[in-house]
């Protein structure tokens, strides 16, 4: 059972990024990445990670789809035609069988016994109820457990905003329209 | 479930990887450059999120029923962070394909190495 639903969602996705990678237009495109996140999203509920579900549901057919649409409305809207590169898509698939090769060594697909279940995993569900009191797992671990990786996290976030400030903000644009010649000097 | 299935679920999500790798690697146009880039990164997370799966196990909500089977909570933590770290590098992705257009006037890779060729053998040097 498990199986057919696994199979039949991820064959959709399968037929989404192929249908999202052949679009000449780009608008058509984002659109179908964002169909992509969310049944990637539901995918994930199936997996029981609901809460990785509502973030990709939100964060990757939300907000990234929002961050394409205002690119797309600076960029011109189609892409140039193309034919298939034979290059890439034998590196493509050279990767693939590489990875199939590497990932039929890892346990069995649902096994209990597998290493990633008998390490830390059941300390945090059992401390999750006896040491934080909070009743959802994925939140404790987040919060309190591995804390420092979401502070960490908040700084890549920060560094970003920041980034996209300087790439695309006021002050560096301005400057360019202005002194077109004495761009570098600035800049330096 | 029989041995020759057993990482079904690994295999078909690597599939996915491969289509995004492709569309990243192949194709000229930075905006599918970034889309195919967010199929790849989605489908690293369907990766992860497999392996933290339990048989018969459920979300890893506490119930009080200590016979409960939860799937690995770990997985999803570390996914969660690499989802919100992801959009960030995102849009910084779409922040940089903006200044290009702005510069170059398309974002096409091939037409954008053609027009730096130009201004290098218009110039016999780096421009300006």
């Amino acid at each position: 059972m498990g199986f057919i639903i696994d199979a039949t969602l991820i064959a959709f996705l399968a037929l989404i990024a192929i249908a999202a990678l052949r679009r000449k237009q780009l608008f058509g495109m984002v659109m179908l990445s964002g169909a992509f996140s969310l049944v990637a999203a539901t995918l994930f509920v199936v997996l029981d990670a609901v809460d990785v579900a509502f973030t990709e549901a939100a964060v990757g057919a939300g907000i990234s789809t929002v961050l394409a649409l205002a690119t797309l409305s600076l960029v011109p809207a189609e892409e140039k035609p193309h034919s298939i590169a034979i290059v890439p898509a034998v590196l493509a698939l050279a990767t693939g069988l590489l990875l199939s090769v590497a990932v039929s060594d890892l346990p069995e697909f649902g096994a209990a016994d597998a290493p990633i279940h008998n390490h830390v995993a059941p300390e945090f569900i059992i401390g999750s109820e006896e040491k934080i009191g909070v009743p959802n797992v994925v939140t404790s671990v987040l919060a309190s457990y591995r804390g420092y990786d979401t502070l960490g996290e908040t700084v890549v976030v920060f560094t970003a905003a920041i980034a996209v400030l300087l790439i695309i903000g006021g002050w560096t644009r301005r400057e360019t329209e202005i002194t077109e010649s004495t761009e570098d000097d600035h800049a330096g | 479930m029989t041995s020759l299935f057993a990482q079904w679920n690994y295999f078909l999500v690597i599939i996915l990887m491969m289509l995004g790798f492709y569309a990243v690697i192949a194709r000229g146009n930075m905006v599918k450059k970034m889309v195919g880039l967010n199929i790849f990164q989605t489908s690293v997370f369907m990766l992860y999120i497999s392996m933290g799966k339990v048989s018969n196990g459920t979300a890893p909500i506490l119930t009080g029923d200590s016979s409960t089977v939860y799937s690995n909570p770990l997985p999803h933590v570390l996914i969660l962070t690499a989802i919100v770290v992801g959009v960030a590098t995102t849009a910084v992705g779409y922040a940089l394909i903006i200044r290009i257009q702005e510069s170059f006037g398309t974002i096409e890779d091939d037409e954008i190495i053609e027009l730096m060729d130009d201004a290098d053998a218009a110039s016999e040097g780096p421009a300006s």
